[in-house]
């Protein structure tokens, strides 16, 4: 019995027992000496993962008793977790060497938060949920503040754990009211003593629930800490923030309020659809006043995580594939953002004012215009990539009834296209000041480049992953 | 009333009493050890309801361990009593406010409470059943059994605040001289020092 | 006389009370005669004479020593805080006295007869780390504050490997419980069938942290007088002294009955075929002392980054890594359940 569940979870422990092999041989054969190769071991095992989920995973299995699932939603979620992860290891790398910043430790913490995030797609329990939600950010808060002699990115790393605790503890007091009212920590038993109308103790606990995750998309309004958090950490740090653990974190609300409170749509869509409204709109506004490209960055996933959300609210399949093939694009949008704004340097020094790409475009062409795709994407503009996530969403929306949240999304997103398009303007039209003079190396020039191609030719037939989504969602919607 | 409940009401007002103290003392180190003595009486609490095990645990591990860090962190601290005092009064209408909420919380998840049709409320403590193993090895096979992911994960939680807190602090200092107490210990007095047979008076 | 009575609530206290009072009179009585046979010991070892005048040989010295504290004036320094300063020393002592509930002297010789009484005795020895703590901070004196940080340091620090020794004993036994620990050593032969043989090198690091634990000299940094003049008793006088000084023998004293239960076969006689009881108990428990005694007279003290050192990188590692490997042989049964004295799983 104990080695069937041991295979079930044979990928997190892998993954675990690389990090404690990883950690031992650092230790012992010197500092930083293994750095580059663990990132690189790490980012390759990531992949291996990746591909061993994606292609032997069938069906749907419970371990331990069923507080952890293996199914077609998990293995989606935790495919797009290690991809991303990796990629952004491997954009990250040459920055963090530059900046002095590769310890080894980095690319361990880094797996053990993946490990956190695979556990946490795959909670069939609170408990579960909870372990894994702590592991992955407890090791993110210490990544936050990587950079320890920097008060920024110190201040990142204690905001970020100061106003996480405060999360977890609503998280907490959510599971407790849940566990009080329905006896269970099990998913599938919380279902069943939800039944079509759960009792108001249930209601409270799924409320706080929400909250608590909704901290963790950095979802408004509890999204306060994100902007400083993304601002102070290391860059690649703030790239790793904005892609994997949101997409956990999307994925383990989804499987929450599916496969826990499944049987009262209707209460939690209200929430989520608050949720939406609130992260669109402040992500979009917010975001026209700022300076700084890492904090923009920051709003814009805010705002993505509001459209992700409005899927997310429609409680349908068709609303969890279009959430998770959102996702799926959100992602492949920021690691190529990032892998440019990774190499956004003037005289060695990083930058990241968003006035530093004025003229860009006549220095780098090529560049500019991988990076004009990325920004009409995420802006949403039609022959683009990120213009079928958002359609799919507000179709989610529309179909299940909620044509004011899909009508709210459109404006929301007219008002965000402004800043994006601020970028594209002045790359191409802006008066040539001091810019950037970094070079960028082979492999961040590769992902933006390669993100860039993406977003023009998966117009095709988005790579086939809807088909791939609309599985994980029909294991996940009964 | 037997003597159970009695022991009961004892340690539950002497919980809350302590609780109460911990907030309103003015000297932190006096707040930490009415905490101590909350968690004493919880553990006695733990024992009454046949959890021994448990109050053991929380003996060793909170008032062992974690109060006594407290304690060490609390001793050391110069705090300005006055001031401290002054910040509490500010905050006292907030406070209350919040406390009020979670009360009136209570009672509302009190009074709607709902018990699923089958389930026997304890009224009192249930003795460990006759023939039924005790629940430190009852604990053991849940724990081992069917939590082992849960207990492994929080294996993995410890070690990524112990690898966090070295990452974060640890600064190799390389001027300083370093003790290597294996060099120390192998070392040959024949060759660290030398017998030398003087003559009085002459010097070497 | 009335036997329902005995079953009354007042009659099960009444019985309660007395055998309370039989256990502390025993310790009590020991911890006379243990201090005076410390100090004769120290002194044979130093070629002294020791306390010979008060009484036979010296035997009531203690006696007038503990009469000489108690009729003292207590100072209780200007800067203290009065109530933590009197209440350390009465933690001190009621701790060290309150361990002894679970201390069995003979088959069933217990006052609580508990399943978890080793979790009870390493529950109550962490509290003892209290009495110190709160000595060193009410005086307001910087040495009884230095050494009461070195003291709570040092206690956390071997009590972490005295846990893991002991949990080496409890996977040979599969139970807390002292009465079943000392049973699984009764093997049929004799002191050859006790735990000392199979854990063996833990026997060592055992003793060594109990001397940690109970703050005795080599380990004694705590007080060390060429320092920190008497470290947290700096400031202590008269009664409250005396009780610090009785909770450090009643400590000691615990350590040395712990000894002989985990390892040493509690009231099992060591020669087959001689019957068992609990003067085997005192005997080992005194024996243990004498050990205790001899190491304080030939040991130099340690100096404290030593003593860390010894207690996390040598002890601590080396408990953990006996844990491990005790828990193969057990599993395996290695040597036909000489490290199982019980069915695995079962």
């Amino acid at each position: 019995m104990i080695s069937t569940d041991l295979s079930i979870i044979a990928p997190e422990i892998l993954l675990a027992v690389f990090a404690m092999a990883g950690l031992v041989g650092a230790v012992y054969s010197g500092r930083d000496a293994l750095s580059q190769l663990l990132t690189w071991a790490a980012a390759l095992l990531f992949v291996a993962a990746a591909l061993y989920i994606g292609l032997t995973g069938e069906g749907t299995h419970t371990a331990f008793g069923g507080i952890f699932v293996d199914d077609a939603f998990s293995r989606f979620a935790k495919v797009a977790v290690l991809l991303s992860a990796a990629a952004v290891l491997i954009i990250s790398q040459d920055y963090l060497s530059r900046s002095d910043l590769l310890r080894f430790e980095y690319p361990i913490l880094v797996t053990l938060a993946v490990i956190g995030m695979m556990v946490m797609v795959s909670a069939g329990d609170l408990m579960t949920l909870y372990m894994g939600l702590e592991l992955q950010s407890l090791a993110l808060y210490v990544v936050a503040a990587l950079r320890r002699d920097n008060a920024r990115s110190t201040e990142a790393g204690l905001k970020y754990f100061v106003l996480g605790a405060l999360s977890s503890g609503l998280l907490l007091y959510g599971a407790s009211l849940t566990y009080g009212y329905a006896g269970t920590t099990e998913f599938a038993g919380i279902i069943e003593a939800a039944g079509a109308d759960a009792s108001i103790g249930l209601i409270f606990g799924l409320v706080f629930l929400c909250a608590g995750f909704a901290f963790k998309v950095s979802a408004a309004p509890f999204h306060m800490w994100t902007p400083d958090v993304y601002e102070g950490s290391p860059t690649p740090v703030t790239a790793l923030f904005a892609t994997a653990p949101k997409v956990a974190a999307m994925a383990l609300f989804a499987r929450v309020v599916h496969d826990a409170f499944g049987g009262v749509v209707g209460d939690w869509q209200q929430i989520l659809a608050f949720l939406a409204v609130v992260s669109m709109f402040l992500g979009a506004i917010a975001a026209i006043g700022q300076r700084d490209i890492k904090r923009l960055m920051a709003y814009s996933s805010i705002s993505h995580m509001g459209y992700a959300l409005m899927g997310l609210s429609a409680g349908t399949a068709q609303g969890v594939e279009s959430m998770l093939v959102y996702m799926a694009i959100y992602v492949v949008m920021n690691i190529g953002t990032f892998a440019f704004i990774l190499s956004m340097s003037r005289d060695g020094r990083h930058v990241t004012e968003i006035d530093a790409l004025n003229g860009f475009a006549t220095k780098e062409p090529l560049k500019a215009l991988a990076i004009l795709c990325l920004m009409f994407s995420l802006a949403g503009v039609p022959p683009l990539l990120g213009f079928f996530g958002k359609y799919a969403v507000l179709l989610a929306a529309v179909d299940a009834g909620l044509g004011w949240l899909a009508v709210a999304g459109v404006v929301a997103s007219v008002i965000g296209a402004f800043y994006y398009l601020r970028i594209v303007y002045y790359m191409y039209f802006g008066e040539e000041t001091e810019g950037l003079d970094g070079r960028m190396t082979t492999l961040p020039w590769l992902g933006l480049v390669a993100s860039a191609v993406i977003m023009l030719v998966g117009i095709v037939n988005l790579f086939g992953i809807e088909g791939l989504a609309e599985a994980a969602a029909a294991t996940l919607v009964r | 009333m037997g003597i159970a409940d009695f022991t009961f009401y004892v340690f539950a007002l002497v919980v809350i009493a302590a609780g109460f103290f911990t907030v309103v003392s003015r000297n932190p180190v006096h707040s930490v050890l009415w905490l101590i003595l909350a968690f004493l009486t919880s553990a006695g609490l733990f024992v009454l309801m046949g959890a021994e095990f448990v109050a053991m645990l929380l003996i060793i591990v909170y008032v062992g361990a974690v109060a006594v860090l407290f304690l060490f962190v609390v001793m050391m601290l110069d705090v300005d009593f006055a001031e401290l005092k002054a910040e509490m009064a500010r905050y006292v209408p907030l406070a209350g406010l919040i406390g009020l909420v979670l009360l009136m919380q209570l009672g509302l998840a009190y009074g709607t409470w709902v018990t699923g049709e089958g389930v026997e409320l304890l009224d009192a403590p249930q003795g460990t059943p006759e023939g039924a193993a005790h629940n430190t090895a009852a604990l053991g096979a849940l724990i081992y059994d069917r939590y082992w992911l849960l207990f492994q994960m929080a294996g993995l939680i410890l070690l990524v605040a112990m690898v966090g807190a070295i990452l974060l602090t640890l600064r190799h200092r390389t001027d300083i001289k370093r003790q290597d107490v294996l060099a120390q210990l192998y070392r040959d007095p024949k060759k660290a020092m030398e017998l030398k047979d003087v003559k009085s008076g002459q010097g070497l | 006389m009335d036997i329902s009575f005995f079953d009354s609530p007042l009659g099960l206290a009444l019985i309660i009370i007395a055998q309370c009072g039989m256990v502390i009179t025993f310790v009590m009585v020991s911890l006379l005669f243990l201090v005076y046979g410390d100090r004769k010991i120290w002194a044979a070892v130093q070629m002294r004479r020791g306390p010979n005048v008060v009484g036979v040989f010296g035997l009531l010295q203690t006696v007038a020593d503990a009469l000489k504290y108690v009729v003292k004036e207590v100072v209780i320094p200007a800067g203290a805080d009065r109530a933590v300063f009197l209440m350390a020393p009465m933690a001190s002592f009621v701790l060290a006295m309150i361990a002894w509930a679970v201390i069995p002297f003979n088959d069933r010789w217990v006052l609580a007869d508990l399943n978890v009484a080793i979790l009870y005795v390493l529950a109550i020895s962490s509290l003892e780390v209290y009495g110190v703590i709160m000595g060193g901070w009410a005086s307001n004196s910087k040495y009884p504050f230095l050494g009461s940080l070195r003291s709570a340091a040092q206690m956390i620090s071997y009590e972490v490997s005295i846990g893991f020794i002991i949990i080496g004993v409890i996977l040979s036994t599969g139970s807390l419980n002292f009465g079943q620990i000392v049973a699984a050593q009764d093997t049929g032969y004799g002191l050859f069938g006790w735990y000392w043989l199979p854990h063996l090198p833990m026997v060592f690091l055992f003793f060594i942290s109990c001397l940690a634990e109970t703050n005795r000299p080599p380990f004694d940094l705590p007080e060390a007088e060429s320092e920190l003049v008497a470290g947290y008793q700096v400031e202590y006088s008269s009664t409250p002294f005396l009780l610090f000084m009785a909770g450090e023998y009643i400590a000691i004293f615990l350590m040395c009955a712990l000894t002989s239960l985990l390892f040493f076969g509690g009231w099992l006689s060591p020669i087959p075929g001689l019957p068992d009881g609990a003067l085997w108990m005192v005997g080992k428990m005194a024996f243990f002392f004498f050990l205790f005694a001899m190491v304080k007279a030939i040991v130099p003290r340690y100096r404290y980054d030593q003593l860390m050192r010894l207690g996390w990188k040598v002890f601590l590692p080396m408990s953990l890594a006996w844990v491990v490997i005790v828990a193969f042989l057990a599993k395996f049964e290695v040597l036909g359940g000489f490290w199982a004295r019980w069915t695995i799983g079962g």
